[in-house]
């Protein structure tokens, strides 16, 4: 990774929530141009709801969230499918449209946005099931497939358009260590070759330490970012116990605290 | 650029893909620029047309001035080997540059040989109406094995009235029921209404506008009250039953009630069908009187006074010819609820599954009320009722 990367998002002053609450208040970050980002915390810390809100599905209370310095809270109509086709995502149960097989599926998106002929379709639709290990199933509906076989299906749809950025919400849960450890490699293999940004909302520590180049972590109660920086720096360094009893996969902060345990990992 | 292609029309971009060299044996391409989805899309089909009319020995390729290539570059690289390989000719490709020759280096062309896009379809008729008949008796053998089912459970639920759990019937009573009171009310005044008017016409001819009193009265108390009734509950819950548990059963919550030791259907179809069974002849009683309130209009229309039409009304139906329709009812709600919730239960994975149970659960629903209905009017006709 280079050492300042180009900036590719920018989160500025962000203010999310949903009803009346307010899960996190007043986030700013950078994502650098094929860094592999990922945004880390407890269960009910606002992860997935900054990715929503990343990704446009929802709209921040306030701020601006700027895609190559362009706003996706303000953008409309062309402007916004644009910067919508240049980010994929895979959402946490895959999301895959039950009535069309796993091919059809990955190349639901290269009919609706390409001119590729039927053949080149297909080609493409299976080299990237190919790369999730997948390509034997492309005939399968999803409903036939297990949890971890259908997220890797939908990853393959997600980075069929070889967008520039791909959001991952959780890519490695409920998958046995080998797959998510090739998961991992997966994840790195295309950020290399291909410079594709990888955001990813996870807590599989394993998986951080894999791939990751810098980690945010969001906690509830702080309502924002209690910590940055690589999972490494974030384990050895950081002066929050709470930080680091999550990277050393310890139950209690307070435990930290009493004295210097040695690290799990 | 040569004329090597013979369709003209889809002619080489010239600017991405030239032809270095060209011989009996040997075709060398050579690829510039970005190789991105849309390059690529027109460069697809004249590349391959050309390579296909020339089908060298050998194809080699030079990349080295590709500048980006995507998902889609490696697509065509690939179907150039992958057309290679199957007409057992040679590919060589050079000079990609490092990070896009780590991408292509993830696939080999024998890998792509045979790509299925497709669902394998049923090979021909005979096989499609095997698996027709297969699936319509293992249909039929649910249906059965759910009627044993509900019946047991109708049964223990009789001899422990305590074990129900009154108030989901209560709230299904209302949900079924009382929210259906303005379909159920309006349909059957149009009903009668129309009916009325209708007979009207060729009952002047004859003198005897009056007996449309007759006619409505006993074709709304014997037949349509609680035919028309059904039939809007197998529409309006029927299928809103069909859609909640097969949605509970996407969810994995059917499984969870299973796992926890409580049966699906005494838990979830037996309160739906109690609270049907209860709701439906008093949703059919509205209906008939709002069907007869129709006919009404019309003869008040007509200058009868209303006193005349309810004495002919009085004079035309006995009691059992409403209790007869009632009694209907209450085989119709048990097809209702039993249908909904049979094919709610039925339910597979996926989207669209729900609708399928929901459409399913309607249709079915339907067939089986007019089934049981041309039963009843054969068995009342024996009866004498």
């Amino acid at each position: 990774m280079p050492e300042s990367p180009k900036t590719i998002i920018k989160v500025k002053n962000l203010t999310v929530g949903y009803g009346d609450t307010i899960v996190l208040r007043d986030v700013s970050f950078d994502v650098g141009r094929g860094e592999i980002f990922v945004v880390l915390g407890g269960s009910g810390c606002g992860k997935s709801t900054l990715l929503k809100n990343m990704i446009g599905l929802y709209r921040p209370r306030a701020g601006q969230i700027l895609y190559d310095g362009q706003d996706i809270v303000t953008a409309e109509g062309v402007q916004r499918r644009s910067l919508l086709r240049s980010i994929g995502v895979m959402y946490q149960s895959g999301a895959l449209f039950g009535s069309l097989t796993l091919m059809e599926n990955v190349r639901l998106p290269l009919e609706e946005f390409t001119d590729l002929p039927d053949p080149a379709m297909d080609l493409i639709a299976a080299m990237k099931l190919q790369l999730v290990g997948l390509k034997d199933f492309g005939h399968y509906l999803p409903s036939e497939l297990s949890g971890g076989m259908r997220k890797r299906a939908a990853i393959a749809r997600a980075m069929v358009l070889d967008p520039q950025i791909l959001f991952l919400d959780e890519p490695t849960a409920g998958l046995d260590p080998i797959t998510s450890a090739e998961m991992d490699q997966l994840i790195l293999q295309l950020a290399e070759s291909l410079t594709m940004t990888f955001v990813i909302v996870t807590h599989e520590l394993p998986s951080i330490f894999a791939v990751a180049d810098r980690v945010i972590m969001l906690d509830q109660r702080a309502k924002g970012i209690v910590a940055s920086g690589s999972p490494a720096q974030l384990r050895d360094t950081s002066t929050d116990p709470w930080v680091r009893s999550f990277f050393r996969r310890e139950t209690t902060p307070v435990a930290i605290q009493q004295e210097d345990r040695p690290p799990h990992e | 650029m040569k004329p090597f292609t013979k369709k003209p029309s889809a002619a080489l971009p010239g600017d991405v893909c030239r032809i270095l060299e060209h011989n009996e044996e040997t075709l060398y391409l050579s690829l510039t620029g970005r190789l991105d989805a849309s390059a690529t899309a027109q460069l697809w089909t004249p590349l391959l047309n050309l390579v296909e009319n020339i089908a060298p020995q050998l194809l080699r390729v030079k990349a080295d001035a590709v500048t980006y290539c995507d998902g889609a570059g490696i697509g065509l690289l690939m179907e150039l080997a992958r057309r290679q390989l199957k007409r057992q000719g040679q590919y060589s490709l050079n000079g990609l540059k490092e990070e896009i020759a780590h991408l292509w280096s993830q696939y080999q062309p024998e890998d792509f040989l045979e790509i299925h896009s497709t669902r394998p379809q049923p090979c021909c008729m005979p096989e499609e109406a095997g698996r027709l008949v297969v699936h319509a008796w293992q249909s039929m053998l649910d249906m059965v094995r759910f009627t044993g089912e509900l019946t047991l459970a109708l049964l223990h639920a009789a001899r422990h009235p305590r074990s129900v759990r009154w108030p989901e019937v209560w709230l299904v009573m209302e949900k079924a029921g009382v929210n259906a009171l303005f379909i159920v009310g309006l349909i059957s005044f149009l009903i009668g209404l129309i009916m009325a008017f209708q007979a009207t016409i060729p009952m002047r001819q004859f003198g005897v506008e009056i007996y449309v009193a007759n006619l409505t009265a006993l074709s709304m108390l014997r037949e349509l009250g609680p035919l028309m009734t059904a039939l809007l509950l197998a529409g309006r819950s029927g299928s809103a039953f069909a859609a909640e548990l097969g949605t509970m059963k996407i969810n994995e919550e059917i499984d969870a009630l299973t796992t926890m030791g409580l049966a699906p259907i005494p838990f979830l179809v037996v309160t739906r069908v109690l609270a049907t069974v209860m709701i439906m002849p008093l949703l059919s009683l509205f209906a008939n009187l709002m069907g007869l309130v129709g006919g009404a209009v019309v003869l008040l229309s007509l200058g009868y006074p209303l006193i005349t039409y309810i004495n002919q009304v009085k004079a035309a139906v006995n009691l059992l010819d409403l209790t007869g329709g009632l009694a209907k009812t209450l085989i119709f709600a048990l097809i209702v609820a039993g249908v909904g919730c049979l094919y709610g239960l039925k339910t597979r994975s996926g989207a669209s599954a729900v609708g399928d149970s929901a459409t399913r659960a309607v249709v079915m629903g339907i067939i089986l009320i007019v089934i049981a209905d041309g039963l009843f009017a054969v068995v009342y006709y024996y009866l004498g009722i």
